[in-house]
């Protein structure tokens, strides 16, 4: 039989790579790269506003307490009752909620997926055993953990970044995990066993790069998971202290001086709101054109 | 000197128990299996769906530590070769599902070159892409694949690719597990003419898995017949299609239909008549005895053993007279 070399197969016209075509799907998305533009503003906003100030949110202007907003300079949204501005207070307070968002589902989505995809990855006796601890995790009542954690960390800010890490890191833990079965069993990777490849190699650069579009969407929906928490807890009393702000605990003063001056209230509140809207619009957004199910 | 050698190969599954402390059972695949391969030459192996042959192709690259017996590569037990990994660059495998072996988001230059980080460190990462070039041209797709997606391949570009990553690190052997199975029978053709022509510029051996008789017969120097785990028949390639021994390599090729190249795709099992045992629950007699037209009792109590029967010739049955 005659081998057919010289009829050298030519390529195709190059297309784009799965993760450009998502990114690009994503952007003909109005309302998620609406979305986009409006929480970089109030993230811009937030880490540059205050600098606008001739004060900080913590420097009390006795001359001005409990003022009314009457959007005049300097205090456009009015003061709280120590004579403190609000708006600069609520953009420092923005610059807390916005770190502790981002840098939580960060951390959290990090650990989740490198120990997901170990489990998914390694499977047997030992993806039990991580799975059961993940249960029982699960199960942990959450405020408790949070005093816990303060106790142990003497309170303060770490204590609650690292109690808002710990709870919410199980999730994208159990999304990835799956996925990651499901990749193990792909030929891919016994083809890189074959090439030589130690399994830490394989969960890096194969099994975890593959779960990204899993990631990068359940990311999305972690920022206003953990933005939300912090809020609660700080609501709750046991998150930022004052006179550190924080979206949830300006909240929370707001909400006791509701009665007689909704603004307090307001200002914080539909902030979060909007934020909490826009990284929800954004996660639909990068669900529908990651979403391997309609590819 | 003799390339690849298995001895008494066992191999089964860990299946894990239904709670967390309950003990793992052991499900044994592949039984008792012997096999020696010779550089350059070819190993049809066939069988029916679930006989464990992709089990067999998987244990013989230590892919699946076998549960008993050894596998020798060039003589040397595989469970102690130091350093195995980058030996590993001289014993590849070929997938039967040419697009599931290739990493989806990774280019075919970073899918053909990754296995020479480990086989080669030393190469540059310039030389290690021009490597995949060229490996990518050895199989008969251009350079300007190089940049490209696997999902942007037709299922024989994926298994060319598929190949140019196997020989890609120069080997010795490459296990084909069912690599045309997957393909339109227009292609099958090219990619066997590939491997063959393969075979004969690096001096490769093979072990050629299918179920189709047809394919075995064109690629392969020996044929080696499994059913259930088991060896039931062992030759070379023109005595067995002469001649086959063993009553279920008789009902193979009854099984086959002759020139219809479409039905190539069908399993060959698929026109056995009878119940097939579950691996689970092994008979104690012959393994094709619940579907053999001259089982006894016998048959159904005892094993036959693997005998030679004839010159060069070996099979599992109580009843072949050489
Ligand atoms: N990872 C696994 N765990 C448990 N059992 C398995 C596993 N992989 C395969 N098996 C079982 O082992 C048996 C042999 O499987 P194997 O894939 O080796 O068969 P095969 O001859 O290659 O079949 P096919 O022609 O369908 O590819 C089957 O019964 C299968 O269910
Ligand atoms: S040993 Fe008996 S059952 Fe098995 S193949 Fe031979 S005749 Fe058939
Ligand atoms: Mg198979």
């Amino acid at each position: 039989m005659s081998v057919d070399v010289l009829s050298r197969e030519t390529a195709p016209p190059p297309s784009a790579s799965t993760l450009r075509l998502q990114f690009r799907r994503f952007r003909k998305n109005h309302l998620a790269m609406a979305s986009v533009w409006l929480l970089a503003l109030i993230v811009l906003g937030c880490f540059f506003g205050p600098y606008a100030f001739p004060f900080t949110g913590e420097d009390a202007d006795f001359d001005f307490i409990s003022a009314p907003a009457h959007f005049q300079w300097p205090h456009l949204f009015g003061t709280d009752e120590f004579g403190r501005d609000l708006l600069v207070r609520v953009l420092e307070g923005g610059q807390v909620s916005l770190t502790i968002g981002f840098l939580g589902a960060l951390v959290a989505g990090v650990i989740g997926v490198l120990y997901g995809a170990v489990a998914g990855f390694v499977g047997g006796r030992a993806d039990g055993l991580m799975m059961r601890a993940v249960e029982i995790l699960y199960g942990f009542p959450y405020v408790i953990l949070v005093i816990l954690l303060s106790l142990l960390f003497g309170g303060g800010n770490l204590a609650l970044f690292a109690a808002i890490v710990f709870t919410l890191w199980l999730t994208p833990a159990v999304i990835v995990r799956a996925q990651a079965q499901s990749l193990a069993r792909r030929e891919f990777i016994e083809a890189a066993r074959a090439g030589g490849m130690t399994g830490r190699q394989i969960v890096l650069e194969h099994i975890v790069p593959n779960c990204m579009s899993v990631v990068i969407v359940y990311g999305s929906l972690l920022v206003p998971e953990v933005i939300l928490s912090e809020s609660f807890l700080s609501f709750l009393g046991i998150g930022i202290k004052e006179p550190q702000a924080s979206w949830g605990n300006l909240i929370s003063s707001g909400t006791s001086a509701m009665d007689s001056d909704l603004r307090l209230l307001l200002l914080p509140g539909v902030l979060l709101a909007l934020v909490l809207l826009c990284l929800n619009f954004i996660a639909d957004g990068l669900r529908d054109a990651f979403d391997p199910n309609d590819r | 000197m003799t390339l690849l050698e298995s001895r008494n190969l066992g191999v089964g599954y860990r299946i894990p128990g239904t709670g967390l402390f309950s003990a793992a059972r052991m499900l044994p695949i592949v039984h008792d299996l012997s096999l020696t391969l010779d550089p350059g030459r070819t190993l049809g192996v066939v069988g029916e769906s679930g006989c464990g042959k992709s089990t067999l192709g998987r244990a013989l690259l230590r892919l699946i530590v076998p549960s008993d017996g050894q596998v020798l590569w060039q003589g040397e037990d595989m469970a102690t070769i130091p350093d195995l990994r980058r030996r590993r660059a001289e014993m590849q495998i070929i997938f039967q599902d040419p697009v599931a072996a290739l990493d989806p988001r990774m280019t075919l230059a970073k899918i053909v070159s990754r296995p020479l980080a480990t086989f080669e460190p030393n190469l540059s990462r310039k030389d290690a892409r021009a490597r995949a070039v060229q490996a990518l041209e050895q199989v008969g797709l251009s350079a300007d694949f190089a940049d490209r997606f696997p999902h942007e391949l037709s299922g024989g570009q994926a298994q060319r690719v598929g190949i140019a990553r196997a020989i890609v690190g120069r080997p010795k052997l490459i296990i084909c597990d069912e690599p045309v199975s997957a393909l339109d029978v227009s292609i099958q053709a090219q990619v066997i003419n590939l491997l063959m022509e393969l075979q004969e510029k690096m001096g490769l051996a093979l072990v050629f898995i299918s179920h189709n008789l047809a394919v075995v017969r064109h690629i392969s120097h020996d044929v080696m017949v499994m059913c259930l785990g088991r060896v039931v028949e062992q030759a070379p390639r023109s005595e067995f299609y002469a001649r086959p021994l063993h009553p279920y390599s008789q009902a193979l090729m009854d099984a086959v239909p002759e020139p219809d190249p479409r039905r190539e795709k069908g399993r060959v099992g698929t026109a056995l008549a009878g119940e097939l045992p579950s691996v689970l629950n092994p008979p104690p007699g012959c393994v094709f005895a619940s579907r053999c037209p001259k089982a006894t009792d016998l048959c159904r109590q005892t094993r036959p053993e693997l005998r030679t029967v004839a010159p060069g010739r070996q099979a599992a049955c109580h009843f072949i007279e050489a």
